[in-house]
C-alpha cells in the first residue's frame, strides 16, 4: 500500500517539478528533427535504379537511420535514469524530508521499492514516446519495420533499468554528487570496454593483423570487453539490442556500426536480470539499515 | 495499557569514536508533557532520532506505547515534527496532508474529515491549495504541526516546535500541547526556550553529554528553589542568623537607610508565614515579604552549567 502511495508521489514530482514537461517538449522536439532528417534522406533516395538490388539497398538504409534514432534515444534513456533518480534517496536524507515519511508507519523498503516502481514507470513512458516515435516515424514514412524492434526496446528499458537501480542504490549510501559521478564512471567504463571488445572481435573475425602475438591481444581485449560488462551490464544490452534490430543481413554478416561480431548471449540479458535484481535488494538493504 | 507510554533504558549512542548519547534511561507517562533540555550538542536530537526509529541505537532499549523500537504498528500512534524539517515543498498543503495520512494508513473518509479540522485549528485552512514552497518558515512550521497531529496521536514528539514561530504562532502550540495533554496524550518536548517550557511542560529532563542529568517536577522544582526577599525594619545579625532554622544563604543588606532588605533560599512556600510571625515576635517591622521563584533558565544553568556541553 505504501509502496503505491510513494510511486504516485513519485510521479507526482515528476509532473510538478516540470520535469516531465521538459521530456515531452524536447523529445517532441527530437522527434520532429528525426522525421524531418529521415525525410529529407529518404527523398534522396528517390533517385535510385528500381530493381531487387534496390529494395536491399533501401532496406539497409532505413534500418541504419532507424538504428541511429535509437542509439541516440538509449544513450538520452540513460542520461534520463540517472538524473532522475541520483537526488531521490540523498538528496531527501540530506534535507531532512526523508524523516517524516520513514517514521509513518511503514516499511523503509515501501519507499525504495515505491520509487522504484515510479522511476521505472516513468522511463517506460519516456521510452514509449521516443522509441516508438522513432519506430512510428520510419514505419510512417516507409513502411519498414525493423526485426525484433520490439525485443530491441524492451533490452533498452532493461537498460535504463539498470542504470536507474544502480542509481538508486548508490543514492542510498552517497551524496547526489559522489552518486552521478560513480553512475556514469561507471557507464564509461562500460562503454569503452565495449568498443574494446568490438575491435578485439573485429581483429578475431576478419584479420590476423598481427600474427599470433595480435590474435593474443585481440582475444584479450574481448575479454576486457566481457570484464567491463560483468561490472555494469549496460552497454551490452544496447550491442544485444542492435543485433536484434539489425538486418538479416548485416547480422548474418556479423558486423554492424551499432554492434560487434561477437554478440552478447542470452546468459548475458539473464546476468543483467539478475543483476538488476540484486541491485534493487542492496538498495533497499542499505536503505533500511542507514542511520538518518 | 502500559505503564509509561515512554520508556527508556540506558539507550547508547555512538559514532565511531564519538559518544553522542552515553546511557539515556527516562520515563514519561500518558497524559504528561515532558520537557527534553539540554545545551546544544547535547545529544537531544540524536535521542529522539533513536526513539523513532530514524537511527539505531548502539546498546539499551526503550519502549513506546508499550512495544519495542522500530514497532511499526506502534508508529501509526505517534506523531512526530522533526527539527529543522523540510517537506515536499511542490505539494499543497492539502495534498501533503493527504499523502501522510495515507502513508498512517487512515481512510479516505478519516482525512476528509480530520484535514480541514487541523487546517482550520492551525490557521491554514484559505492557504490549503497554495504550494507549500509559497509558504513563510511560520506557516510551514504550523503545516507540520498538522502532519504531526493527523492520526490524533498519543505520544507526540516536537523537536524545537516554535522555532521560527511568531508570538501569536508559539501560543497556539502552546494550546495545541495543552489540548493534547487534556486528551490524554503525551508530548515528548524538545525545545530551547526555556519561558515556554515552563508553561507547557509537567516534567523536565536535564541532559548534558547524553546522559539525564536531573530529572524534575517542574511544580516542586520551582518551589524547591524559591528565594525570598523581605523588606523590613529592626532587622539585626542575630535574628537574621535566627532564620537559619527555615532558609539558607540568608544575606543582610544593611546599609540602605532606614529600610533593610533581607535575602535568603528557602526550600518550601509554606516557611512563609513561620518566618513572617518569628520576625515580627522579635519587633521587626516587615514592609515586603516577596517569594521570588527561580527562572527555569537561572535552573538549567546551575544544573548544567554555562560551558554549553560542547
Amino acid at each position: 500500500m505504501a509502496t503505491f502511495i510513494i510511486m504516485r508521489l513519485t510521479f507526482r514530482e515528476a509532473v510538478r517539478r516540470k520535469i516531465v514537461l521538459a521530456a515531452l517538449l524536447l523529445g517532441l522536439a527530437f522527434l520532429v528533427f528525426y522525421s524531418l532528417g529521415f525525410y529529407f534522406i529518404i527523398t534522396n533516395m528517390q533517385g535510385m535504379p528500381a530493381g531487387a538490388a534496390s529494395v536491399l539497398a533501401r532496406t539497409e538504409a532505413y534500418n541504419f537511420l532507424f538504428m541511429a534514432g535509437m542509439y541516440a534515444v538509449t544513450f538520452l534513456s540513460i542520461v534520463m535514469a540517472a538524473l532522475i533518480s541520483a537526488d531521490t534517496l540523498a538528496g531527501e536524507i540530506g534535507t531532512g524530508t526523508i524523516q517524516t515519511l520513514v517514521t509513518k508507519p511503514v516499511r523503509r523498503a515501501e519507499i525504495v521499492l515505491g520509487k522504484w516502481l515510479g522511476f521505472g514507470g516513468l522511463l517506460a513512458l519516456y521510452l514509449m514516446l521516443m522509441a516508438g516515435g522513432i519506430t512510428a516515424s520510419v514505419w510512417l514514412q516507409c513502411h519498414y519495420l525493423a526485426d525484433n524492434w520490439l525485443a530491441g526496446i524492451g533490452l533498452i528499458y532493461l537498460e535504463s533499468l539498470i542504470i536507474m537501480t544502480f542509481t538508486l542504490m548508490c543514492s542510498s549510501m552517497l551524496s547526489t554528487l559522489a552518486t552521478g559521478g560513480v553512475v556514469f564512471g561507471l557507464y564509461g567504463l562500460a562503454f569503452i570496454g565495449g568498443w574494446v571488445e568490438q575491435f578485439g572481435s573485429f581483429v578475431t573475425t576478419f584479420g590476423r593483423p598481427g600474427g599470433t602475438q595480435g590474435l593474443e591481444a585481440a582475444h584479450a581485449a574481448v575479454n576486457v570487453g566481457i570484464v567491463s560488462s560483468l561490472i555494469f551490464p549496460v552497454e551490452v544490452m544496447w550491442k544485444r539490442a542492435a543485433y536484434e534490430m539489425t538486418t538479416p543481413l548485416l547480422r548474418s554478416v556479423g558486423f554492424s556500426p551499432f554492434s560487434a561480431p561477437s554478440v552478447p548471449s542470452l546468459l548475458m540479458i539473464v546476468y543483467a536480470a539478475v543483476y538488476l535484481v540484486v541491485t534493487l535488494v542492496v538498495a533497499v538493504r542499505r536503505f533500511s539499515q542507514r542511520d538518518l | 495499557m502500559p505503564e509509561f507510554v515512554l520508556d527508556i533504558q540506558n539507550l547508547r549512542k555512538e559514532f565511531g569514536a564519538n559518544v553522542a548519547v552515553r546511557g539515556l534511561s527516562l520515563q514519561v507517562q500518558r497524559s504528561e508533557v515532558f520537557g527534553f533540555l539540554g545545551p546544544n550538542g547535547a545529544g537531544k536530537t540524536t535521542s529522539i532520532k533513536m526513539l523513532l526509529g530514524l537511527i539505531a541505537p548502539t546498546s539499551g532499549t526503550a519502549s513506546l506505547l508499550g512495544a519495542p523500537l522500530g514497532d511499526r504498528a506502534a508508529r501509526a500512534r505517534i506523531g512526530f515534527l522533526p527539527e529543522h524539517f523540510r517537506f515536499h515543498d511542490w505539494l499543497s498543503a492539502q495534498e501533503f496532508l493527504t499523502v501522510h495520512g495515507q502513508l498512517y494508513g487512515m481512510p479516505p473518509a478519516t482525512l476528509a474529515r480530520r484535514i480541514p479540522e487541523l487546517l482550520d485549528r492551525v490557521g491554514l485552512m484559505p492557504f490549503k491549495n497554495k504550494q507549500l514552497r509559497t509558504y513563510s518558515k511560520g506557516m510551514l512550521q504550523r503545516v507540520g504541526l498538522a502532519q504531526a497531529l493527523l492520526n490524533n496521536p498519543e505520544l507526540v514528539f516536537l523537536d524545537e516546535p516554535t522555532s521560527g514561530l511568531d508570538p501569536v504562532g508559539r501560543r497556539l502550540v502552546r494550546d495545541i500541547i495543552h489540548e493534547l495533554r487534556a486528551q490524554g496524550a503525551a508530548v515528548f518536548l524538545n525545545s530551547h526556550l526555556l519561558s515556554e517550557v515552563e508553561i507547557t511542560c509537567d516534567r523536565v529532563a536535564f541532559i548534558k553529554h547524553g546522559e539525564v542529568v536531573r530529572v524534575s517536577d517542574l511544580k516542586t522544582l520551582a518551589e524547591g528553589e524559591t528565594s525570598v526577599s523581605i523588606r523590613a525594619c529592626g532587622l539585626t545579625p542575630e535574628i537574621a542568623a535566627g532564620l537559619a532554622q527555615w532558609g539558607r544563604d540568608i544575606r543582610l543588606d544593611s546599609d540602605a537607610g532606614r529600610l533593610q532588605t533581607l535575602t535568603l533560599a528557602i526550600s518550601a512556600e509554606e516557611a512563609l508565614p513561620v518566618i513572617n510571625q518569628y520576625l515580627v515576635a522579635h519587633g521587626v517591622q516587615v514592609y515586603a515579604l516577596t517569594p521570588q521563584r527561580l527562572s527555569l533558565e537561572e535552573l538549567f544553568i546551575q544544573i548544567v552549567g554555562t560551558d554549553g556541553g560542547l
